[in-house]
């Protein structure tokens, strides 16, 4: 097929210095080690390579993310069972010394360890092995098949009828199910349709989308490629935080190399059909990842959410019917469409098929970016993954969802990682957060660091979320201070409830659910910190 | 018949809603015979008696004074009734808040003192730095908003409060009336 | 709009069977039909935000409130626009509007004269439970016909749409985000150095309260004149049929 040899030429020059080469050496090149050094590390065995006469015999890349953040600069040599941290340029020398004999013992990390062996990547299957800005890199791990298949292969219908029996949803916190969505779009009137893609990832302390976008851009093009070609879309716009500028100098990279490779643009891999790409970049704005207000934010308006519905399918950018997926969702989609619905839907609960990416953080051993099975418990990605808690002090909480997400107590740690099973623990899947809390913990404080972040996001444009916010932050700051007293706690959940029923969009909605959950699971630290005596017991106590 | 007992309290505000109250006109005759005021600037009492029926409350809080006032009233006291926006918001006593208060001081006792400028600072009771309604401090049982509260929403409040029902005047009054 | 495209819904409203075209709103179709539902940032003949929350409404079957002002009808739909919980939350909504600036309505020039006010009234708001944040804010008088005075602001957006959506200048647009927004004149000029401002005078009368004013008033003395809104609206529609 010629789409294909087409591909296999681009992937020549790779397949070559593989099949030449005895030894590899990839060295972590996204944000996190590249902060630590892992630029300078890569300079110097380049060099030293060079200067050892070993080119082509030894090959050198830098990668994107492969997992222990904590550890950067992170090098792998080969496929061996140990990974180098901590990598100093002066630590180059030995590890070329070591290439044919043992490792360096003073670097090696074990990767037999159930931080690597338990996870499933699929929207990280090229992190931290191809090199995210070479295109012939990717093509050359299956890049862009998918896209070709279904150019080649598929009708629209059939590619939405595969993502939507594979139970894919929505990774960017909801989990809409990502083929309703594709659907409806397609199902959509007009003649000028849009994908665009959701990369404005503003929660505290997560980065899965950054680090997808780092180390393998092109992925995250080819299945807004697929998308668009399944819902008629000829015009994508990912739209980037300006925080992230190795996601946005990458991303551009790529999009420029597959429009010369003709990949995207004109006439996508010879076909009649177009599909450009634009990078949008967000100004700062964490209300900017709720979709309407993205939308605004793309149309070169003050980026403020409007009532839904009208959904984006229905009517999104410049009006036309749009569809919108996160970073981790158009990630997902080569790999399940080479592999197939039947596959993806292996993995993962009922009603979560597939993985999630996590951005482990807080008091765990293992910090860092990991993908998982959906329905993996708590328990695993805490204790096992994450090596669990420094110095072995109590788990307290774990974190999930962000500023709109909750706290989840040990009572619940066996419980499965699913949309359903989070949400019921009164939580979010989110975006992919993950922040584990030990014994050390105040959890008013935690409800408190999560209301300042909302207070000072919100837009200000419905009146709930723009004073309620406000109001709740000042009532956590009081209660903190000891000078609290149960009427100003009832003050306090009064405004759960009404910036939940009554804000404008999810971010209102959604903003007191790191005070509601710490109700439901910590009051007595609340009320451990009022100033009056007051006994009272609430309906909530006597049904926990 | 036993009198049910009355206090007034002035706190910072400009005496307009007892005045407003005394615009009851003859009615005041007739509240006269069921009500006793036992405390009031209206009246010659240095000292707040141990137990008062109704408290009626004109001004915001604005001085440490006001506080210790306000919480031994409400010990001593069945229903309080803020009355006025001043008792009710803060009004416009509590337009200083967006100021330092040293440089209201300083704006009325120096910038604008004919003579002996000079800030008080013996025997007065100091200002607090935020001025804010009563139900900030103690909790209020009538809310009567008004600059001043009309005569008849005050006789109708304590009309109300002497047949034992909860009186509702917001449809007789309003923030600024 | 062309004839052939209107369908016609049949509805219920507080228990009142009504109908309306498909593109109507719940708000307007309510209105119609003598039903009153709060409003703030609402304003007929500017496009409706559904920023306020007061017009929220309970549709049976469904937990979600929906502002009445941007949801459009629904063949069968049956539509509460009182209930205790409506009511509760919209006092709330008015109590925190008005512990957000400096309302201090006894010597406000639009005293009597305020959609706010009228609002604490119906919806029996006596006192604010919130602590009055008392921020500091500006006032502009630096136009010889008018004031702004952020103190009253509401960030109900009127000023904005009709200047944008009628008199066609966009002199006015928000600025900052949650309590830091204001409602700003050009790019944060004062607003008597404005390029773009045409004197016309429309957002000073489809403000509610007293953020946006004429010189020369004292308290109490600004009522609001929005008579043309209607005209206007209506020469609109008539110039499009």
């Amino acid at each position: 097929m010629l789409i294909n040899d087409e591909l296999q030429q681009i992937a020549q020059p790779i397949l070559d210095e593989e099949a030449g080469a005895e030894h590899s050496i990839r060295v972590c090149v996204a944000a996190g080690c590249i902060s630590s050094g892992s630029d300078k590390v890569l300079k110097e065995l380049k060099a030293q390579v060079k200067e050892r006469g070993l080119e082509g015999r030894c090959l050198v890349k830098g990668v994107g993310c492969m997992g222990p953040c904590a550890g950067g600069p992170v090098v792998r040599v080969d496929d061996g069972d140990v990974m180098y941290h901590n990598v100093g340029s002066d630590d180059a020398g030995e590890i070329l010394d070591s290439l044919d004999g043992e490792p360096v013992k003073r670097l090696a990390q074990s990767m037999d360890t159930p931080f690597f062996k338990r996870q499933v990547k699929i929207a990280l299957e090229n992190s931290g092995v191809i090199d995210p800005e070479r295109l012939e890199d990717y093509v050359a791990h299956e890049g862009y098949h998918a896209l070709a298949r279904v150019l080649t292969q598929m009708q629209p219908w059939e590619i939405i009828d595969e993502v939507t029996r594979s139970g894919l949803r929505g990774r960017g916190g909801a989990g809409y199910p990502a083929g309703l969505k594709w659907s409806t779009v397609a199902k959509a009137g007009g003649t000028k349709k849009y994908a665009v893609c959701n990369a404005d990832e503003g929660d505290p302390g997560a980065f899965m989308d950054r680090s997808v976008l780092e180390s393998d851009p092109h992925r995250v093009l080819e299945g807004m490629a697929i998308a668009a070609m399944a819902v008629g879309a000829d015009q994508g716009y990912i739209y980037v935080r300006a925080e992230y500028p190795l996601a946005i100098k990458r991303l551009e990279k790529a999009i420029k190399q597959s429009e010369r490779a003709g990949i995207l643009g004109k006439r996508v891999l010879g076909t009649t059909y177009d599909f450009h790409v634009d990078v949008r970049l967000g100004a700062g704005a964490f209300v900017c990842g709720e979709e309407t207000a993205l939308l605004a934010s793309i149309e070169g308006r003050r980026g403020t959410p409007r009532p839904r519905p009208p959904y984006p399918a229905e009517s999104g950018l410049f009006g036309q019917s749009t569809l919108i997926n996160n970073v981790e969702t158009y990630a997902n989609i080569p790999a399940l469409i080479r592999n197939g619905a039947d596959w993806f839907s292996s993995m993962g609960t009922e009603t979560s098929k597939g993985t999630k990416v996590f951005a482990l953080a807080g008091k765990v051993n293992n910090t860092g970016l990991i993908e998982v099975p959906m329905g993996t418990t708590l328990r695993d990605i805490v204790y096992e993954i994450g090596g669990g808690i420094p110095e072995d002090r109590p788990f307290k909480a774990v974190q999930t969802g962000g500023p709109s997400g909750g706290c989840i107590p040990a009572d619940h740690l066996d419980s499965p990682v699913d949309y359903e099973t989070l949400s019921k623990l009164g939580s979010i899947m989110g975006s992919g957060g993950m922040i584990v809390m030990d014994e050390s913990s105040n959890m008013v404080d935690v409800a408190k660091y999560f209301m300042e972040f909302t207070t000072s996001e919100s837009c200000g444009k419905c009146v709930p979320c723009r004073v309620g916010t406000t109001h709740m932050e000042n009532l956590l700051t009081k209660i903190l201070s000891g000078e609290a007293t149960h009427h100003d706690l009832q003050l306090l959940e009064e405004l759960c409830d009404l910036l939940q029923n009554t804000s404008l969009c999810g971010l209102g909605q959604a903003a007191p659910n790191p005070v509601v959950s710490t109700l439901r699971y910590f009051r007595h630290e609340y009320q451990a910190l009022l100033t009056d005596d007051e006994v009272e017991t609430t309906a909530q106590e006597e049904a926990e | 018949m036993k009198k049910t007992t009355m206090a007034t309290i002035w706190l910072d505000g400009c005496s307009g809603c007892h005045m407003s109250f005394l615009d009851i006109d003859e009615r005041i005759l007739e509240l006269a015979q069921r009500l006793e005021i036992t405390y009031s600037p209206l009246v010659d009492t240095k000292s707040y008696p141990d137990h008062v029926d109704v408290a009626v409350i004109e001004g915001a809080v604005s001085t440490d004074e006001d506080i210790i006032k306000l919480k031994k009233i409400r010990s001593k006291t069945g229903l309080i009734v803020a009355l006025g926006d001043c008792a009710v918001t803060g009004n416009v006593p509590s337009m200083r808040n967006n100021f330092q208060v040293g440089d209201v001081l300083d704006r009325a006792y120096v910038e604008n003192a004919a003579r002996q400028p000079g800030r008080p600072h013996e025997m007065l009771p100091s200002l607090l730095e935020k001025v804010k309604p009563v139900h900030d401090y103690v909790k209020v049982d009538v809310h009567v908003p008004g600059c001043p509260p009309p005569a008849d929403a005050i006789y109708y409040v304590l009309s109300e409060i002497l047949e034992g029902r909860n009186p509702d005047p917001i449809q007789m009054t309003r923030f600024g009336r | 709009m062309s004839d052939q495209t209107v369908s016609i819904k049949t509805l219920k409203i507080d228990g009142r069977d009504v109908s309306a075209r498909a593109d109507e709103t719940i708000l307007a179709v309510a209105q119609q039909n003598g039903i009153d539902i709060p409003t703030l940032c609402h304003l007929d003949g500017l496009t409706p935000v559904g920023a306020c929350r007061l017009c929220l409404v309970e549709i049976a079957g469904s937990n979600k409130l929906l502002p009445a002002c941007v949801t459009t009808v629904r063949e069968g739909m049956e539509v509460f626009t009182e209930s205790e919980k409506l009511n509760r939350y919209r006092k709330m909504i008015l109590e925190l509007l008005f512990s957000e600036r400096n309302h201090i309505c006894a010597v406000c020039v639009s005293n009597g004269h305020c959609d706010l006010q009228d609002l604490a009234v119906r919806l029996g708001v006596d006192f604010i439970r919130y602590p009055y944040l008392h921020p500091v804010e500006k006032v502009d008088a630096s136009h010889d016909r008018f004031v702004q005075d952020d103190n009253r602001c509401v960030l109900c957006g009127r000023c904005v749409r009709v200047c944008g959506e009628l008199e066609g200048a966009h002199t006015w647009d928000f600025m900052g985000r949650g309590v830091q927004t204001r409602v700003i004149t050009d790019l944060d000029t004062p607003w008597g150095e404005s390029d773009s401002c045409t004197r016309c005078g429309k957002c000073v009368h489809v403000c509610p309260t007293g953020a946006l004013i004429e010189k020369g008033r004292s308290v109490a003395e600004m009522a609001k004149r929005r008579q043309f809104l209607p005209y206007l609206t209506l020469m609109r529609q008539e110039d499009q049929q």
